[in-house]
C-alpha cells in the first residue's frame, strides 16, 4: 500500500493532481506500490505485475546488453503478439471458402479505408521468421544451448518449425495465384515421403496382394491437403491450423520457453 | 556500367556463387582478426548498400527486388551479413582479451543491475522501434494480391514461400523424397541434436571463436551458406523453368539450358564397360548403392580411425557416429553439387521404377 503523501499547499497544481490521483482507491487497487524509483519498489514492480514477472528482479549487466542478446528473442515474442492482434482483426473480415476467400481479401482493401492490418500481418510474419532465425544464430554463437539449456534449445527448434508452418499455412489464405501455387509446390514434396507418399520410395511395397495401400487419395499429401490437390479441403485445413491449432501450440511452448529461461538460471553467461 | 553488370551476372552463377561463398567463409574463419575490424563491417554494409542502389537503375533487377514478398530477403541479406560480422567481431574481441590475460567481457560485466529500469527501458525502446519499422513498411508497401487462384494456370516459375526456397533449390540436385522430406527432417533432428553432440564445455555464455572453432565453422557453413545463401539464390537468381538468371538478366521464358546429366550406372556400364544397362535393377545400380551405403557406414568408421580420431575418443561412439552421420548428410548437398558441376553426374543411384533416386 502506498503511504499517504502529505499534500503540500505550496506544491504546483500538477503535483497536487498527481498526488491526488495516486491516492484514489482506483489507482491503489491497480498499483500496489509507488513508482519504481527506489530499490524496494523496483523489487515490488517485478513481483506484482503479471507481465513484468517474466523477468527476474535483478540481472547480470551483460545480459541486458543489446550486444549480447540482440533482443531477437524479445522481438520474436513481440512480433508474435502483433501477429495475434492483427490476425484477430483480419478474421473479422475473412471467410475461408472458395467463394469468399479471395474477394474478402480484396474487399479488405476497398472497404477498410487506410487499413494496414493485412500489411502489418504479412510483413510482421516475414519479420518474425527472420528474427527467430537470428535469435537462434545468437543463441548458437554465445554457446547458450550448452548445459543446462539443452532442453530450451530444443523447445526453440520446435518453435522455429512452428513459426515456419504458421507462415506457410497463412500463405494460402488469400487464395490468389501466388498462394495456391506456392502451397502446391510446397505440399508436392509430401507426395514423395518414403512409404507414406504415393510417389515415395517404398510405398509400392505396402500392398496386400494386388491392393495398394498408399495411393493419391490416402497418402501423406492427402492428409495435409484434405484432398488430392490444393482446393477447398486444403483451404479449410490451413485456416484452422493457422488461426487456431498452431498459435495455441506455439503460445504454449513460448510459456514453457520463458519459464525455462528463468529456471535454467536466467540469461546465460560465463560461469 | 554494362561491364559491371556482366561481372555480377557471371559471379552470381550458382557454381561460382557457391564456390565464392565457401572461399569467403574460409577467409572469415582464417583471417578473423582482420575480418573483425570495424572498417570491414562498414565496408561490407557500404558495399551491399552500393550494390542495391546501383541495381535500382536496372529494370530487370528492380523487377525481382521490388516484388513485395522479396523485400524481406533484401533485409535478410543485410541482417545475416551484419550479424555474422558482428558475432565474429565479439568473438575475436573476447579471444583477444583472453590472450591478454583478461576476463571475457561478459565476465567483466557480471555485476547485477535492476531489471527496472535497465532492462525494461531497453525492451520498450526495441519494441517502439520495431513497431515503427513495421508501420512504415506497411504503409509504404502494399501486401501483394495476384489473380484469383486458378488451378489450370501454372505460373512459371512456381515458387514456394521464400523461407523454403533453399529446399526448393535442393530439388535441382536431389529427388523430392530427399530434398523435400528426408533432408528437412534431418535438419530439424540435427539442430535438436546439437546440444547433445557438442560436449565441449567451453564457450558457454559468451562469444568466443578460439574455444569452439569446429562448432562455429560448421554452424556458419550450415546457416549462412547452405541455408541463407541458397534462399537468396532461389529467390533472386532462379527464373522460369528454375533456370539460372543473373541479377541483371531478363527472365526469358525461352532460355534453354543443355541438360546433359548422366547417371552413374550409365557412366559405368555404357561408357565404362561398353555394354548395355543390365536388366536387373540391383546389378545395374549395385555400385551406386554400395557407394551410398559406404558413405554412411564405412566412411564414419574410417574417419573415427584416422583424421577424426581425436574427436572419436573425446566424444565416445554414440555421439561420434550420430554426429558424423548428420554431418555427412549435410555435406551430401555440396558433394552432389560439385559432382553435377564437374562431371554432370545426375544420380548415384537411379531407380525411377521405385521412385528411388539418390
Ligand atoms: C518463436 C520463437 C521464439 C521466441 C519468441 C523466443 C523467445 C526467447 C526470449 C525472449 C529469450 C530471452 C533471451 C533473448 O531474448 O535472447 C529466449 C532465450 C532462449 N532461446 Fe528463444 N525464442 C524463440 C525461438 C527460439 C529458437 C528457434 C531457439 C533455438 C533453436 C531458441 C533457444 C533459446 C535459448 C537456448 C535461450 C536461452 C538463451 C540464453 O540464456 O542466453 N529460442 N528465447
Amino acid at each position: 500500500m502506498a503511504k499517504a503523501k502529505s499534500i503540500q499547499p505550496q506544491a504546483g497544481a500538477l503535483e497536487r493532481a498527481w498526488n491526488w490521483l495516486t491516492e484514489t482507491q482506483i489507482w491503489t487497487s491497480v498499483f500496489r506500490h509507488d513508482a519504481p524509483l527506489n530499490d524496494r519498489n523496483r523489487v515490488l514492480v517485478m513481483l506484482s505485475n503479471v507481465f513484468l514477472h517474466l523477468h527476474p528482479v535483478r540481472l547480470k549487466k551483460h545480459g541486458v546488453r543489446l550486444r549480447y542478446t540482440w533482443c531477437m528473442g524479445g522481438l520474436s515474442f513481440f512480433l508474435f503478439l502483433v501477429l495475434t492482434f492483427t490476425g484477430v482483426l483480419l478474421m473479422f473480415y475473412y471467410r475461408p471458402t472458395l467463394e469468399y476467400a479471395y474477394s474478402d481479401i480484396v474487399g479488405l482493401r476497398e472497404h477498410v479505408p487506410l487499413g494496414i492490418m493485412r500489411e502489418m500481418h504479412r510483413w510482421g510474419a516475414h519479420a518474425m521468421v527472420i528474427t527467430v532465425w537470428l535469435h537462434m544464430f545468437r543463441v548458437f554463437m554465445t554457446g547458450s544451448y550448452k548445459p543446462p539449456r539443452e532442453f530450451n534449445w530444443n523447445v526453440g527448434v520446435i518453435m522455429l518449425v512452428l513459426t515456419l508452418l504458421l507462415s506457410f499455412t497463412g500463405y494460402l489464405l488469400p487464395w490468389d495465384q501466388l498462394a495456391i501455387w506456392a502451397i502446391t509446390v510446397g505440399s508436392n514434396m509430401a507426395r514423395a515421403t518414403p512409404f507414406l507418399g504415393y510417389e515415395g520410395p517404398g510405398a509400392s511395397l505396402l500392398a496386400i496382394g494386388d491392393v495398394q495401400l498408399i495411393h493419391a487419395a490416402d497418402d501423406a499429401r492427402f492428409a495435409l491437403l484434405g484432398g488430392t490437390f490444393v482446393g477447398e479441403g486444403a483451404l479449410l485445413r490451413f485456416y484452422v491450423l493457422h488461426c487456431v491449432a498452431l498459435p495455441l501450440v506455439i503460445g504454449f511452448l513460448m510459456a514453457v520457453h520463458f519459464w525455462r529461461v528463468r529456471k535454467d538460471g536466467g540469461i546465460s553467461g560465463p560461469l | 556500367m554494362e561491364a559491371i553488370k556482366g561481372l555480377f551476372n557471371l559471379v552470381a552463377d550458382p557454381r561460382l556463387f557457391f564456390l565464392l561463398s565457401v572461399v569467403a567463409l574460409v577467409l572469415i574463419v582464417w583471417k578473423r582478426e582482420a575480418f573483425a575490424k570495424l572498417s570491414v563491417g562498414y565496408g561490407l554494409m557500404g558495399f551491399l548498400t552500393a550494390f542495391f542502389l546501383f541495381g535500382l537503375f536496372d529494370e530487370n533487377f528492380v523487377l525481382i527486388i521490388a516484388k513485395p514478398d522479396n523485400v524481406p530477403i533484401v533485409a535478410l541479406i543485410f541482417l545475416v551479413v551484419f550479424f555474422t560480422w558482428y558475432s565474429m567481431r565479439e568473438a575475436v574481441l573476447n579471444d583477444q582479451r583472453v590472450a591478454a590475460g583478461e576476463d571475457v567481457i561478459e565476465k567483466q560485466e557480471s555485476d547485477r543491475v535492476w531489471v527496472w529500469p535497465d532492462l525494461v527501458y531497453t525492451e520498450l525502446i526495441a519494441l517502439v522501434l520495431c513497431s515503427a519499422v513495421l508501420v512504415v513498411w506497411s504503409i509504404a508497401l502494399e501486401a501483394p494480391i495476384e489473380q484469383p487462384a486458378n488451378p489450370a494456370n501454372t505460373p512459371n516459375p512456381s515458387k514456394a514461400p521464400w523461407y523454403f526456397l533453399g529446399l526448393q533449390e535442393m530439388l535441382v540436385y536431389f529427388d523430392p523424397w530427399l530434398a523435400g522430406v528426408v533432408l528437412p527432417s534431418l535438419i530439424i533432428v540435427g539442430l535438436m541434436a546439437i546440444p547433445y553432440i557438442d560436449t565441449n564445455p567451453k564457450g558457454n555464455g559468451y562469444y568466443t571463436f578460439n574455444e569452439r572453432k569446429a562448432e562455429i565453422t560448421i554452424f556458419l557453413f550450415g546457416f549462412v551458406i547452405l541455408w541463407s545463401s541458397l534462399i537468396v539464390l532461389g529467390t533472386f537468381l532462379r527464373g522460369p523453368n528454375w533456370n539460372f538468371f543473373g541479377p541483371f538478366e531478363y527472365w526469358d521464358v525461352h532460355k534453354l539450358e543443355a541438360l546433359n546429366n548422366v547417371q552413374l550406372s550409365e557412366y559405368l556400364w555404357v561408357r565404362g564397360a561398353g555394354t548395355a544397362l543390365p536388366d536387373n535393377i540391383l546389378v545395374r545400380e549395385g555400385v551406386g548403392i554400395l557407394l551410398s551405403l559406404a558413405y554412411v557406414t564405412v566412411l564414419p568408421v574410417l574417419l573415427a580411425k584416422t583424421v577424426l580420431k581425436r574427436y572419436y575418443e573425446k566424444m565416445g561412439p554414440t555421439r561420434f557416429y550420430v554426429g558424423a552421420f548428420l554431418f555427412l548428410m549435410m555435406l551430401s548437398l555440396p558433394i552432389k553439387m560439385f559432382s553435377r558441376w564437374l562431371v554432370n553426374l545426375k544420380y548415384v543411384v537411379s531407380i525411377p521404377e521405385w521412385f528411388f533416386n539418390i
